[in-house]
């Protein structure tokens, strides 16, 4: 496995995601236009995130650490393409597999065979691909005799692994995680970490976002330190959450 | 390999259709989702799409039959070639705005070319339509309505309609998503556009030097060039065809710019 350690998979170039929001909730047209008469629109402008530089490579597994409200979700956005920053420039080669949140993509009404290629397009699959693929993720998920059953039936438990089956069942180059391992049975956390190492051993580049300081010392070797939408920190992960400790304390 | 550079900005326009062409395979799977969703759980799913227009038809029918007795001959066939207009129009234009907000929560998450709600609601109500023509043909077999080549020229004044009621989904699904009360007004917005076009009242019952004002109306001409083939047996004149294209080409074009134009604010305001 020849890994490119040359040209950045990500990179950040003084990213700035602005959310821009009205002084009170301007929900309707009627009160927007009375305030666009009586010129009493005032905005608040928050920024989500301020100058972010920094590069991800190939392979690299990425930690992305800070409290809430500190950007690390809309940091994720900004890569998955939800969000078009504000100013600066974001690069991203390769492709992304974002794993979203339980049931977001999926269909509640539709049988679990017809998610799988709901949700597989969703990621940006073809029809034919998922296809090719759909007996090894029913397998992996372990769904196989509710697989024409609606997914109004299924386990919470059922969905996760179902939505974790579909966006890693071909090696991406990109995997975005957002604190997915607080759901699913011991068994199936186990059997998905597998598979991310395996991923990882094969050069695919790794962003995990978790709250488990302990897990993000353990899996990665670098880490995004955010606060405030600003960068505290970037560095090998057990001097930034040394770092990031000593301010918490 | 995939590549996303956010500097490099393409028009919106011609960058949606690129991406459209490369998510076709979801646009597939949303109609059909949507379709299903819409027959799935009731058995007589199918069956109220079919009846839904023959019951209003004839309710309307005994409503209005004695008032414009004299002036149409085979009212129920002018009235339901309208009512199925009627429903093709509004219900695709809710739709798109419905899936909107509906899609929102996807749309927070995840990028898909925004597009693909307006046009899953486009193709539910084309489908929608076909079925719909089904009474209508039975209705006109019943009332030995006859059926003239004229009929060859739907299809293209369906492609006109569709194309208006897209532009018009995507303007109000564009304005959905930063006023919500949008969908509300619309509402009754169109209750009132009901009664400004001819539809179940004949094109004659106003004063002849109003009749120019009623181009103002988009759905006047778009209505008559669906209508005159099946009622009239009759391709609609020059300028009937010629006003209906362009309205539908404006508002297509229109629509698609407002939207795609916003489309990158959309994940912000949901």
């Amino acid at each position: 496995m020849k890994v490119d350690k040359v040209n950045p998979l990500i990179e950040f170039d003084n990213v700035s995601v602005r959310y821009r929001l009205p002084h009170e909730k301007i929900a309707s047209l009627k009160e927007y236009a009375i305030r666009r008469l009586k010129k009493s629109i005032n905005y608040i402008d928050f920024w989500a995130l301020r100058e972010i530089n920094f590069k991800v490579y190939q392979g690299e597994l990425v930690g992305i650490i800070g409290s809430n409200g500190a950007g690390k979700s809309t940091l994720l956005k900004v890569i998955s393409r939800v969000l078009r920053p504000t100013l600066g420039s974001i690069r991203v080669r390769g492709l992304v597999a974002p794993l979203l949140e339980l049931g977001a993509g999926f269909d509640y009404e539709l049988t679990g065979r017809e998610n799988i290629y709901l949700n597989g397009t969703i990621l940006g699959f073809k029809v034919k691909d998922i296809s090719k693929r759909f007996d090894r993720i029913v397998d992996f998920a372990g769904i196989k005799d509710f697989i024409d059953s609606p997914l109004r039936t299924y386990s919470t438990g059922m969905i996760t692994r179902l939505g974790f089956a579909i966006a890693t069942d071909i090696k991406p180059d990109i995997l975005v995680l957002d604190e997915i391992f607080a759901v699913g049975d011991e068994e199936f956390q186990k059997k998905s970490i597998k598979r991310i190492e395996r991923f990882k051993s094969k050069g695919t580049t790794i962003l995990l976002v978790s709250h488990n300081l302990n897990q993000v010392k353990s899996m990665c070797e670098k880490v995004v330190w955010l606060e405030g939408g600003i960068t505290r920190a970037v560095g090998p992960s057990k001097e930034v959450i040394e770092k990031y400790q000593r301010t918490k304390r | 390999m995939i590549e996303y550079d956010s500097a490099v900005r393409r028009s919106p326009l011609f960058s949606e259709l690129g991406e459209l062409l490369r998510y076709r395979d979801l646009l597939y799977l949303m109609t059909l989702a949507n379709i299903k969703r819409r027959y799935k759980r009731s058995t007589l799913g199918i069956i109220w799409t079919l009846l839904g227009p023959l019951l209003t038809m004839t309710v309307l029918t005994i409503a209005f039959s004695n008032l414009f007795r004299f002036s149409l001959i085979n009212y129920p066939i002018y009235l339901l070639s309208g009512l199925i207009f009627w429903n093709l129009f509004t219900q695709t234009t809710q739709d798109a705005m419905n899936s909107m907000i509906w899609g929102g929560d996807l749309l927070r998450r995840i990028y898909i070319p925004r597009t693909v709600f307006p046009l899953t609601a486009i193709i539910s109500g084309l489908i929608n339509l076909f079925l719909n023509l089904i009474p209508l043909a039975i209705i006109m077999l019943i009332f030995k309505h006859a059926f003239r080549p004229a009929l060859f020229f739907i299809p293209f004044a369906i492609l006109l309609v569709a194309m208006f009621a897209l532009g018009i989904g995507l303007i109000l699904s564009t304005m959905a998503v930063f006023f919500l009360d949008v969908i509300y007004l619309y509402q009754v917005f169109i209750s009132a556009w009901f009664y400004l076009t001819p539809i179940i009242y004949p094109r004659d019952i106003f004063p002849a030097r109003y009749v120019w004002y009623m181009n103002l109306n988009p759905l006047y001409n778009l209505l008559e060039i669906f209508r005159a083939p099946i009622y009239l047996g009759l391709i609609p004149g020059t300028n009937t065809i010629l006003a209906a294209t362009s309205w539908a080409l404006v508002s297509l074009l229109i629509g698609f710019w407002v939207f795609t134009k916003k489309a990158d604010e959309f994940a912000y305001r949901i």
